[in-house]
């Protein structure tokens, strides 16, 4: 890793949000609400540091720095500035330290703000890091970070089931695009050998023209489909509304969901200019436009109004992305910069709304312009720049955008069709969000509604001026902005010149197209509205259902899988342990064809052959029994037989301990059957019993076996024979066994002695536990 | 000799899982003992019948005059009776007391842990 100058200052900048979560919750215990303007200080502080690469990646500079992570395997801690990651960075910081204000202001007096505001700076860090990482690594781990963060705010309100079901689907949706992007990033560097994105975008064509490109395609949009809601995987999206005003307008417009655009766009010099790029991503990019601005005219939540119009905009930015021309790019650039300015602000405005009349149902609202002046403004500067309206910076985007589509072939057209459409519903959508609560007369809201505090509109009003700002110097905004971030995601130097100057043509006439529509559109909202209503009814399912039903169905599924596998009978359980006992010692030994060779047959004295009947007898005599005292009995037999054979094959002390423990067995068993009264034998079923007798055999015959094989090896009698040599003349006794209990082996004999005294203990236990719960019996049926 | 004890080490390990099979716990138990003499008998069996001799120093000598039965596997049998005894010994008393709590020496009817209209979890979230 070459080493930078500065490159510290940085590290410690993407390392600041996460110092802010730590102490975020003790400064709120200290300073209650206001530690949001503390807190805000430091993606402030970042931002202005970020601010410092300008004047260098305008003028073509890409700063590529960092820190060896995992050497062994050649992965770094990195980060890659360019023109792209910058804008990022800068819209993450910038509207990052509005929202921390915002949220200030909006959960003011919450019992857990201090709790929110540290997860807001826990995304934002990751979402930063995520932006900036040039290794892949370090790209995969902002990403699930901000996946993880995203739950968390999601749930925030954790006591609602429907917080908890959004947050789950956010993750489990994201979650999975994560894996498939992780998997995909290892395509890419298997089929590259590159470890970073600076890598390889210095070799672009290599991934191109490899034959892994077609995996490493799939692999890589199933992440940035999921994290930027492209259909059918739209549906987390709305629902993430659930989370408090502040995320929804931080994460699920302004930064999060363009994550998976930053991907695609990070990639296109890579990627890009094939002609699977160049259809599947303006395909999926155009559906979700049209789905998402149809769905949003569906809604009467200001927030999922405005969510859905994310999805669209958001299937825009994927649509003119993979379009692939020069304009297409940097109509992109133009439409994401504008976007994060209008829909945050947008958000924060529904927010405020929300927070002053107590309601976000857009018709039980009306007449607010003014009580709120302050975010009447702000809303309409949003509105304007949504609709594409100048002198705001989305209008500068629209113009870009159909310069680039035109009419040059049916495929353009198509896509044209789509954008005005689209664009047209946006603009309804969007003016309805911002006029429709204000204007008009005043209708009674839940609470009476009066301007909000100025941490709150604050955001909305800046974003806004921005928005202004940046359309009415647009040289200084393309010089800065525009321009290297369209090289960067163009791979080749470009120049954006459009301005608020409109120029006549087949761009402006589309526009003025589209403004008509528009406003036809948002006088006809309500029929609209109505009509979607009946259509989706009538559809009656949709990914989000499709969701639920997953989930019951993995749930029913591994209940079902549950009961088969843990039937609760131990005699299914004994079934299953020894039947896979058997195969376990028959099959390797069948696969190696090590089986024992025939024995001869064996030469042993009667009175051997005698005792070894004997305990064979025993053993049947136990299977036998008519009834289990018999066969506690018979058991006596095999023990006894058991205890004279090691006698004779000179083992006197397993001999003697065998007589004194099978004598116990016996006496114990008896004792406790005296105590019990049992039902007097076996009664399986014969079936049950023949596949007893069937596993039982072969385990039996697999032992046999194995033992006739290893007694066939040649004896190693070095370890007995070093016992027998020592256990006199070191350990200083006679009994080798003994000496070897005791001396040799003394720990183990210490283990076996703690078993036993805790097998004492345990029986102890058990036996004392009794009177007492009588007591207590007794206790109850007395009181 | 070898032969003969592998073959009885078979029958003992059949009749035991044969026991074990079993759904009465009673007959389980049986099982369990048989098992532990058949493990015993396993060892024996590996560590080969060399000598009848038991592994005794004789009082003037420094080591055996002459070769004895081998020591070790005696000596892990020794430990693994006592712990199979005690096993035996605590299952035996739980078994008294599950019988005492449920009134059943039958398997099937042991099912507190793993009832058998176990409901299903809940499908919400």
């Amino acid at each position: 890793m070459d080493v930078v100058e500065g490159q510290l200052i940085t590290a410690l900048i993407l390392a600041l949000p996460f110092a802010g979560a730590l102490v975020a919750p003790v400064l709120v215990r200290w300073f209650g609400h206001n530690a949001a303007w503390l807190l805000a200080l430091l993606p402030l502080a970042a931002f202005v540091h970020f601010l410092g690469f300008l004047g260098p990646v305008a003028a073509g500079e890409t700063v590529v720095a960092g820190y060896p992570w995992i050497p062994s395997l050649g992965v770094d801690f990195s980060w890659l500035i360019d023109g792209l990651s910058l804008t990022f960075a800068l819209l993450i910081t910038g509207i990052g330290t509005l929202i921390v204000l915002y949220s200030g202001g909006y959960l003011k007096g919450h019992p857990h703000q201090g709790r929110f505001l540290s997860f807001m700076l826990m995304f934002m860090g990751s979402m930063l890091g995520l932006v900036v990482a040039d290794s892949f690594l370090t790209l995969f781990v902002f990403w699930e970070l901000t996946s993880i963060t995203s739950f968390l705010l999601i749930g925030f309100d954790h006591r609602r089931e429907a917080s908890r079901r959004a947050a789950l689907q956010a993750l489990v949706v994201t979650g999975l695009g994560g894996l498939a992007l992780l998997a995909g990033l290892l395509v890419i560097r298997a089929a590259t050998g590159a470890g970073a994105m600076s890598e390889l975008l210095a070799a672009p064509d290599l991934l191109r023209d490899s034959p892994l490109y077609l995996a490493a395609f799939l692999l890589v949009l199933g992440g940035a489909f999921t994290k930027s809601a492209q259909f059918p995987f739209h549906f987390w999206l709305p629902n993430a509304m659930e989370a408090p005003t502040p995320v929804s307008a931080y994460l699920h417009s302004a930064t999060m969901v363009k994550a998976g655009v930053y991907l695609v766009m990070r990639l296109n010099p890579a990627m890009g200019d094939t002609a699977l790029w160049e259809t599947v991503l303006p395909v999926f990019g155009g559906t979700t436009l049209i789905v998402g601005t149809l769905l949003a005219v569906r809604q009467t939540d200001l927030k999922l109004m405005l969510a859905y119009t994310t999805v669209a905009s958001l299937g825009l930015l994927v649509m003119l992305t993979g379009f692939g021309n020069k304009l297409a790019v940097a109509a992109a650039v133009l439409y994401l910069v504008a976007h994060s300015l209008f829909k945050g602000g947008l958000f924060m405005v529904a927010g405020l709304v929300d927070h002053e009349s107590g309601t976000r149902d857009i018709t039980r609202l009306g007449g607010l312009m003014r009580a709120m002046p302050i975010t009447f403004a702000a809303a309409v500067l949003g509105a304007v720049s949504m609709g594409g309206l100048p002198p705001l910076f989305g209008f500068l985007a629209k113009e870009e955008m159909y310069a680039a589509l035109g009419f040059a072939d049916g495929w353009s057209t198509l896509f044209t069709i789509v954008a005005v459409v689209g664009n047209a519903l946006m603009f309804a959508v969007g003016f309805a969000v911002a006029l429709k609560p204000f204007l008009g007369e005043k209708v009674e809201t839940p609470k009476h509604a009066h301007e909000g505090p100025a941490l709150m509109w604050l955001g909305p009003l800046t974003l806004g001026l921005v928005a202004l700002a940046a359309a009415l110097w647009s040289q200084t905004s393309h010089r800065f902005v525009t321009d290297p971030m369209t090289s960067a995601v163009y791979g080749e130097p470009a120049t954006v010149t459009i301005s608020l100057i409109p120029h006549v043509g087949m761009a402006l006439y589309l526009s003025i197209g589209t403004v008509a529509l528009g406003i036809l559109a948002y006088l006809a909202l309500a029929r609209g509205r109505a009509a979607m209503a009946a259509t989706l009814a009538a559809i009656g399912w949709g990914p989000d259902r499709g969701f639920d039903q997953a989930v019951g169905g993995t749930v029913r599924l591994s209940y079902a899988v549950t009961r088969v596998v843990q039937s609760g009978r131990l005699d299914y359980y004994m079934l299953a342990t020894f039947a896979v006992f058997a195969l376990a010692l028959l099959v390797p030994m069948l696969a190696f064809g090590d089986l024992p060779t025939q024995p001869r047959f064996p030469v042993i004295a009667f009175y051997e052959w005698t005792i070894i009947l004997i305990a064979a007898f025993g053993l049947w005599a136990v299977l036998r029994a008519r009834n289990r005292l018999t066969a506690i009995v018979s058991l006596g037999i095999q023990g006894l037989a058991l205890a004279v054979l090691f006698m004779l094959l000179g083992a006197p002390d397993l001999s003697f301990t065998q007589f004194m423990v099978e004598t116990l067995s016996v006496v114990i068993l008896a004792l406790v059957m005296t105590r019990l009264r049992l039902s007097p034998a076996d009664h399986r079923p014969t079936p049950e019993k023949l596949t007893g007798m069937a596993v039982a055999g072969v385990c039996g015959l697999a032992l046999t076996l194995i033992l006739l094989r290893v007694t066939q090896i040649p004896f190693d009698g070095e370890l007995s024979a070093f016992f027998a040599e020592h256990a006199r003349v070191i350990a200083h006794g006679r009994n080798i066994v003994n000496v070897i209990i005791v001396d040799y082996r003394a720990l183990d004999t210490l283990g076996e002695i703690a078993v036993v005294m805790v097998a004492g203990l345990a029986i102890l236990a058990l036996v004392r536990i009794r009177p007492r719960r009588r007591r207590d019996a007794a206790a109850q049926t007395e009181g | 000799m070898e032969t003969v004890l592998s073959v009885l080490v078979g029958l003992f390990f059949a009749a035991a899982i044969y026991l074990m099979l079993s759904k009465h716990i009673i007959r389980i138990m049986l099982g369990v003992v048989l098992f532990g003499n058949a493990v015993n008998l396993t060892l024996f069996t590996a560590g080969r019948v060399v000598s009848e001799v038991p592994p005794i120093i004789p009082e003037a000598l420094p080591v055996p005059p002459e070769l004895t039965a081998n020591p070790l596997p005696q000596a892990l049998i020794l430990t693994a009776i006592v712990i199979a005894f005690s096993i035996f010994a605590f299952l035996m008393v739980l078994t008294f007391r599950a019988y005492q709590e449920l009134g059943t020496d039958d398997a099937e009817g042991m099912r507190v842990a793993e009832p058998k209209d176990d409901a299903m979890p809940p499908l919400g979230y």
